[in-house]
């Protein structure tokens, strides 16, 4: 579990983040959602470390991680940013050995070229693995840097805006992969998404942010109601249900 | 299992400083070899060091166009030169070459690069774009405070730090070039050791530390092995701005990896071969003397034209 606690970031003035309490559940889902400039990015940044809070606290299953050791995180929590890109020319395969560091200090053994296998197979990277990064396009790019955060191997995975680059057949997959990563291997998933319906279907636990404070929070059947929602983005959400399946109906 | 481009490359230059050692020996042959042995030692010297300096400072910024020259690194070699001059007198100047000297200009680097960069790097919150900007303006502030110098110096000094300004292969300091080769093995034997994290580093500042990489603690230690590395170049032979960027730019297209196993040696080699290999040339087969720093300036220039034109800025 992620607790964070009494959470703020930026200048007293004018947080960006102000007072954030939340609680992340191991082995599931979790969607950041809310309007922009709300803060979700950089509460998933808070809690990669990329940056440093003012003031509060984030523990990751009892580890504090304002004080946590770089390389004892890493073998914790692997991170995809939204801007990616690299000036080295680095083959794919070579960036999703990258992973492998925390474990491996630069020296691949069976078990992480068998690991770094298994992530190309599962991202389908196959036909591109001897390609340079540089010559790939951005959803390739996207899914070569969440292969890399899989080949980490750690307990939690953090994604921002994941989908961003993705077409429908690659998002949905991703949401399918992330979701089977949860239910099969107990990890816990927390991803900042923008579309809706992909939060409500495939999240398990969604926090929502506004103005840098939390909205509401909960497991999805409970805290995405019609209301909530068209409060926190100020404009009419509709729920409905279609055969079974929940979706959030915002465009018209 | 050594990489079969960089052992033609060994090769390469294993003749090119056979042919430099070797070729038109004529006369006193003992005195002639131990002067030739010597500029080849700081032949090998200036260019493997030249081109490791600029791969290391490519990785830390992130960028295939900056040199450590544009971080001012020259500048301020040749402002410690000038005010060394302007100090002291020309006597006095002429007093402290050698290992002294040596010793003086290189910790002085290493003092100004730790200074410089950790105030810079703790202010510009470790953003690499605006410490390059910044080391823009400073390279600027040290040619001025050097021309501004100049201005005030007797005529005899000037010439002095005239004779200083430009790169020259000849006439090099034997007690200089033996402290290089030992800070270049002190170099050497921490990147034999820690070459696998710059691979690392070299994704940048973010995703590396999401790897577990102490980055801005690897970030200062390079920028150390920068300023020493380029002390060691110009302190045997002046500026060279151009020399890395020529490097780097053969060593990329040929191994085309993004490992410093491979990157560092080639341009080790590389830079020693295009020094080599071109002293030779203008020596003994056009019986020129210095201006080996000219042709290699005007290839890197050229070259640098390129890079930009061609937007290869990443």
């Amino acid at each position: 579990m992620i607790d964070i606690s009494g959470l703020s970031y930026g200048p007293a003035a004018n947080p960006i983040l102000q007072n954030v309490s939340a609680e992340i559940p191991a082995g599931r889902v979790t969607a950041l959602i809310g309007p922009n400039g709300a803060g979700k990015s950089t509460l998933l940044k808070l809690i990669a470390r990329q940056m440093t809070p003012a003031g509060g606290s984030i523990r990751m299953d009892g580890l504090d991680l304002v004080q946590a050791v770089p390389a004892v995180l890493a073998r914790k929590m692997a991170v995809v940013a939204q801007h990616l890109s690299v000036a080295s020319r680095v083959r794919v395969r070579d960036l999703v050995g990258f992973g492998r560091w925390p474990h491996s200090a630069g020296r691949l053994g069976p078990a992480d070229h068998a690991a770094i296998a298994n992530a190309v197979e599962l991202f389908d990277l196959g036909g591109l693995q001897e390609r340079f990064l540089d010559e790939l396009s951005g959803g390739q790019r996207q899914r070569a840097f969440i292969a890399m955060a899989y080949a980490q191997d750690t307990d939690w995975l953090l994604l921002d805006e994941p989908l961003n680059n993705l077409d429908l057949n690659h998002a949905r997959n991703l949401m399918a992969q992330l979701r089977h990563l949860a239910e099969a291997q107990g990890k816990g998933i927390v991803i900042v998404v923008h579309d809706l319906n992909y939060a409500i279907s495939w999240s398990d636990h969604v926090v929502a942010l506004r103005d840098g404070q939390v909205a509401f929070q909960g497991p999805v059947a409970e805290a995405a109601t019609a209301e909530r929602l068209s409060a926190l983005y100020q404009t009419p959400v509709a729920i409905t249900r279609l055969e079974g399946q929940v979706f959030a109906q915002y465009h018209r | 299992m050594a990489d079969r481009r960089l052992i033609v490359l060994g090769c390469l230059l294993a003749a090119a400083a056979a042919l430099f050692l070797f070729w038109g020996l004529r006369g006193p042959t003992a005195y002639i070899l131990e002067l030739r042995l010597v500029k080849l030692a700081a032949l090998l010297a200036v260019g493997a060091s030249a081109g490791v300096a600029t791969v290391l400072f490519q990785t830390i910024s992130q960028n295939r166009i900056l040199t450590p020259s544009i971080m001012g690194f020259d500048a301020l070699f040749l402002l410690l030169q000038t005010g060394l001059v302007a100090g002291l007198g020309a006597a006095g100047a002429s007093r402290i070459s050698g290992l002294p000297g040596f010793a003086l200009e290189t910790t002085v680097m290493l003092g100004a690069a730790l200074v410089l960069f950790t105030s810079l790097l703790s202010r510009t919150r470790h953003d690499i774009q605006l410490m390059v900007l910044a080391g823009v303006v400073l390279g600027v502030m040290f040619r001025t405070l050097t021309a501004f110098l100049q201005r005030l110096m007797e005529p005899s000094e000037f010439t002095m730090v005239e004779a200083r300004m430009f790169a020259q292969f000849s006439g090099i300091d034997r007690s200089a070039l033996m402290a290089g080769l030992g800070l270049m093995a002190l170099a050497a034997l921490w990147l034999v050791r820690h070459h696998r994290v710059l691979d690392v580093a070299a994704l940048g500042r973010t995703p590396a530390r999401s790897l577990g990489v102490a980055y801005d603690g690897l970030q200062l230690r390079v920028l150390c092995l920068i300023a020493a590395l380029v002390s060691v170049a110009t302190a045997l032979v002046g500026p060279l701005a151009f020399l890395g960027l020529l490097v780097t730019s053969l060593a990329h297209s040929l191994m085309q990896s993004h490992r410093h196993a491979l990157l560092l040696p080639a341009a080790a080699l590389i830079g020693a071969l295009i020094l080599v290999a071109g002293q030779t040339v203008f020596e003994r087969l056009l019986h020129l003397q210095s201006t080996l720093a000219v042709v290699i300036e005007f290839c890197g220039g050229l070259l640098f034209l390129v890079l930009l034109v061609r937007g290869k800025i990443r």
